[in-house]
């Protein structure tokens, strides 16, 4: 703000003050916010994955309040309120008492018992709190976690070995172990293995509707589903083997209130002892926590697991956008910026295209689905998979579709971002080609454009920006809740453009608004926000980095 | 520009300039003929005609704003770029109208070196600074590349300076040897002509001498034509100057007679530092 130029600002300053005050303030707020909302994030996001203490509640007797007509129940503190009081009268008490009722929040788990997970208890209800030592959490691949006391293992051969044994956790460590290899075992051969089966039995199922009725055509098809039949069968029979040692040995628990409680091994993913573990502990089972978060596939109506189908949708569909939207968007600035004679039309051009990028997001979204799903892909669809019709193959959402309606809502930003950068190019570097001989392509090929990539790449981070953080678009045109399949995988031809997918964006929505317990979902709409937005930051780092290389290679000219 | 001076003073600069004491070629090489040039409705140009020689130095002077860049930039045509111009006259180089439609204004180009007022090297190396005219040619047979390279630095008077650096950004130079650069640039491909537009004007004294040295050891190759604000550096480096007023020519003729004995008052004035 200062002007090392004094001699002819001086007589303005004193009037100028004020307002370098206010664009600093402005300013202040603005980092305020931002900073502000971040740190909400990411502070929100990461507490879900820090193991907290866990908590024994008993009830005093006198109190209406139980849980499951059981007057003690542990749990994980979430949260400690000011109760709000309707009661005017129970309210002027209150300020007279100087005490205003407590009110917590617990998380209790155990939801096939209690029926819910989360749980509000007056705090004059308390009777006591305590930490036992060995209360243990128990993550399950249903209904969430679980919290109680060990009681034993059930073994198939009918031996118990009581949770007082020296040998009881060694024998539960080895075979929860087991059960987690044998389960990813399961997920690659159901999976992988008979889902390459299926994919190939329906690609037989349309030749063989392409062959009609000729014989000589039919029986090598028939050969071959007969062969793939009994592969799937063999498969099937292995899968089913194993799904039946997942629940051959038990475990026993018992909740705090008493009663027992068997889980099939199969069912246990992890367990630990919350109120046991030290710093180092607890920060390892943190990082696990996140690591899981960022590599697994959700469970339980997604309020459970983790979301890296999610994260992957969201990264390939932002790639195929950025892939759609640049050579799309730098051809047309080229042209409406050299070529094209300004004139009116071009003028008018270039406003609609500044309109365009305000046009609301959910009208790209009805153009994508009317134009692009509808129109281009049932054309596909009856060009080339009339066999498989009535079910649409390209004629539905899919991510590719979803990435050509993103590109169209951003190609405005490139557009304007290239002109800009193209009118920035000097026009006696332009000269100063031609007069060397060089056509008029010659001259934007090898000077005007590469002086002016930094500048589209800024239009381009700002589009992936704006894409990648864009949902309501995507909820016509592709996106799902839960998509059984990556849009990429090992089945042939390896990307399913056609293919549904998940996003970040339609998962936070989906979380918050749309889960049956949304009280549940909350932690994960955090954790899950925080990585979307760090995916997006991630993606703008390597598209600085890679404008930051650009603009020194091209400044030494080593095109 | 340093006001009062008058060519007697400088006796050394005028004999420095070798006209006549070496044959040129043809005395019409660039035959400029009746042109008269129009930015719209503003009259640049006033039907300019004048001859050229090859292999002479020919400089334009005259006080800003009298059209010695507009005739300049006709000889090779950078003026088509501007959008609403119009021109009458012609100009023929070598006997053939720059404004034949069936003549290719790339090949045209190809045969005239320019160099800027403003220096302008490309954000490239310095090296392929130097060889963009042969590289948009198609040239790419590395060793002919590097000879052009060394001849024209040497001949650009750069080549001491920046022969262990010619793959660093032409940006990281002074502003004297970016010019001289863009002259190297500009005699590349061995052109016929070179245009010249005020290359000094941006440079220290040092860096103007090389470079009137440089103008004055390229016109035995090449046809030059210069435009300068600078009296003395006409006087030392060309052969023929034409003085331009308000977008006429008001007097073209041998150096030495227009700096010893002008003919007309104007030109007298201008000269003299007595202008306006
Ligand atoms: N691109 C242009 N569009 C419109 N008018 C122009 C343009 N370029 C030059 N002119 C006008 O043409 C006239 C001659 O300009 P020119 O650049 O040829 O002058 P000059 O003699 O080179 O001056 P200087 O010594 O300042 O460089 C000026 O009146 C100028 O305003
Ligand atoms: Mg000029």
């Amino acid at each position: 703000m200062e002007t090392t130029n004094k001699t002819p600002r001086r007589a303005k300053r004193g009037v100028g003050e004020p307002f370098i005050w206010v664009t600093a303030v402005g300013l202040s707020l603005g980092m305020l916010m931002v900073v502000g909302l971040l740190a909400l994030i990411l502070v929100n996001g990461t507490a879900v994955f820090w193991p907290d203490r866990v908590e024994q509640v008993n009830i005093r007797a006198e109190s209406p309040f139980e849980l499951r007509g059981k007057k003690v129940f542990a749990g994980r503190l979430v949260k400690k309120q000011d109760r709000i009081l309707q009661d005017i009268e129970a309210r002027e008490a209150a300020e007279r008492a100087g005490v205003w009722p407590q009110e917590f929040q617990y998380f209790v788990g155990n939801k096939d018992a209690y029926g819910l997970s989360f749980f509000y208890i007056d705090g004059a209800a308390i009777a006591a709190r305590e930490q036992p030592r060995d209360i243990a959490q128990l993550e399950r691949l249903e209904y969430g976690d679980a919290f109680g006391y060990f009681v034993g293992l059930r073994l198939k051969d009918g031996a118990t070995i009581p949770a007082g044994d020296p040998n009881f956790l060694p024998q539960l460590r080895a075979l929860n172990r087991e059960v987690n290899e044998r389960r990813e075992e399961l997920s690659r051969i159901e999976k992988g293995q008979i889902g390459r089966i299926n994919h190939q039995l329906q690609r037989l199922a349309l030749r063989q509707k392409e062959a009609g009725n000729d014989a000589a055509a039919l029986a090598p098809i028939e050969a071959e589903r007969q062969e793939l039949q009994t592969r799937y069968e063999t498969l099937a029979k292995t899968a089913g083997e194993l799904r039946a040692r997942q629940s051959e040995n038990q475990l026993v628990y018992r909740l705090p209130a008493g009663d027992e409680r068997t889980l099939p091994l199969g069912q246990l993913i992890d367990f630990r002892f919350p109120n046991q573990l030290g710093f180092f502990e607890r920060t390892s089972v943190f990082l696990h926590g996140i690591w899981k978060f960022l590599s697994e596939e959700p469970r339980e109506a997604n309020t459970e697991g983790g979301v890296f189908p999610a994260i992957f949708g969201t990264f390939v569909m932002t790639l195929l956008m950025s892939i759609a939207v640049t050579p799309f968007g730098i051809l047309a600035a080229i042209y409406l910026r050299e070529y094209a004679k300004q004139g009116v039309f071009v003028r008018s051009v270039r406003i609609a295209v500044n309109n365009l990028a305000g046009v609301p997001s959910i009208v790209f979204g009805v153009f994508g689905l009317g134009f692009f799903v509808y129109f281009v892909g049932g054309t596909i669809d009856s060009l080339f998979y009339s066999a498989s019709l009535p079910t649409p193959t390209f004629g539905t959402g899919g991510i590719l579709w979803a990435s050509l309606t993103l590109a169209l809502m951003t190609v405005p930003v490139v557009i304007v971002a290239t002109e800009e950068a193209l009118s920035s190019i000097s026009r006696g570097m332009r000269e100063a080609s031609l007069a060397c001989g060089a056509s008029k392509w010659q001259t934007m090929q090898r000077i005007v454009l590469p002086a002016a990539v930094p500048g589209i790449l800024t239009g381009l981070i700002l589009a992936m920006a704006r894409g990648a953080g864009e949902v309501a678009p995507l909820m016509l045109v592709g996106v799902v809740k839960l998509a059984p399949n990556l849009p990429l995988d090992m089945t042939f031809p390896f990307f399913h453009l056609e293919r549904k997918f998940m996003h970040l964006g339609f998962h936070i929505y989906d979380l918050g608004f749309q889960s049956p317990d949304s009280e549940a979902a909350k932690p994960m709409v955090f954790a899950t926000t925080a990585l979307l937005i760090g995916l997006v930051i991630v993606l703008n780092l390597g598209a600085i980095l890679l404008r930051e290389r650009l603009r020194r290679k091209y400044a030494l000219g080593a095109f | 520009m340093d006001a009062p001076t008058t060519p007697a003073a400088h006796p050394e600069g005028l004999d420095a300039a070798p006209s006549g004491k070496r044959s040129a070629g043809a005395p019409d090489y660039i035959k400029i003929e009746n042109f008269s040039f129009h930015y719209g409705a503003n009259q640049a140009l006033k039907e300019i005609s004048l001859d050229i020689p090859e292999r002479q130095v020919t400089a334009f002077i005259g006080p800003s704003g009298c059209g010695k860049t507009t005739l300049l930039r006709n000889l090779n045509r950078m003026n088509d770029l501007i959008e609403g111009v119009r021109h009458e006259g012609d100009i023929k180089i070598n006997g053939r109208s720059v404004f034949d439609p069936a003549l290719e204004v790339i090949s045209l180009r190809k045969r005239i070196g320019m160099v800027f007022q403003k220096s302008n090297p490309f954000p490239k190396t310095i090296y392929e600074n130097v060889i963009y005219s042969l590289r948009v040619a198609g040239q790419s047979d590395r060793k002919k590349l590097d000879a052009t390279v060394e001849r024209t630095l040497r001949a650009a008077a750069l080549w001491e300076e920046v022969k262990d650096r010619l793959k660093e950004s032409a940006l990281s130079l002074s502003g004297g040897q970016m010019q001289r650069l863009c002259i190297a640039r500009a005699i590349a491909n061995q052109p016929e002509v070179l245009l010249m537009d005020e290359p000094c004007a941006a440079l220290d004294p040092i860096a103007t001498a090389k470079i009137e040295e440089l103008i004055i050891a390229l016109k035995r190759d090449f046809t030059i034509v210069i435009v300068t604000h600078n009296m003395q550096q006409a006087g030392r480096v060309s052969d023929l100057t034409g003085f331009f007023y308000l977008g006429q020519l008001v007097e073209f003729g041998d150096t030495a007679q227009i700096f010893r004995q002008p003919r007309e008052r104007q030109t007298e004035d201008y000269i003299s530092g007595r202008f306006g």
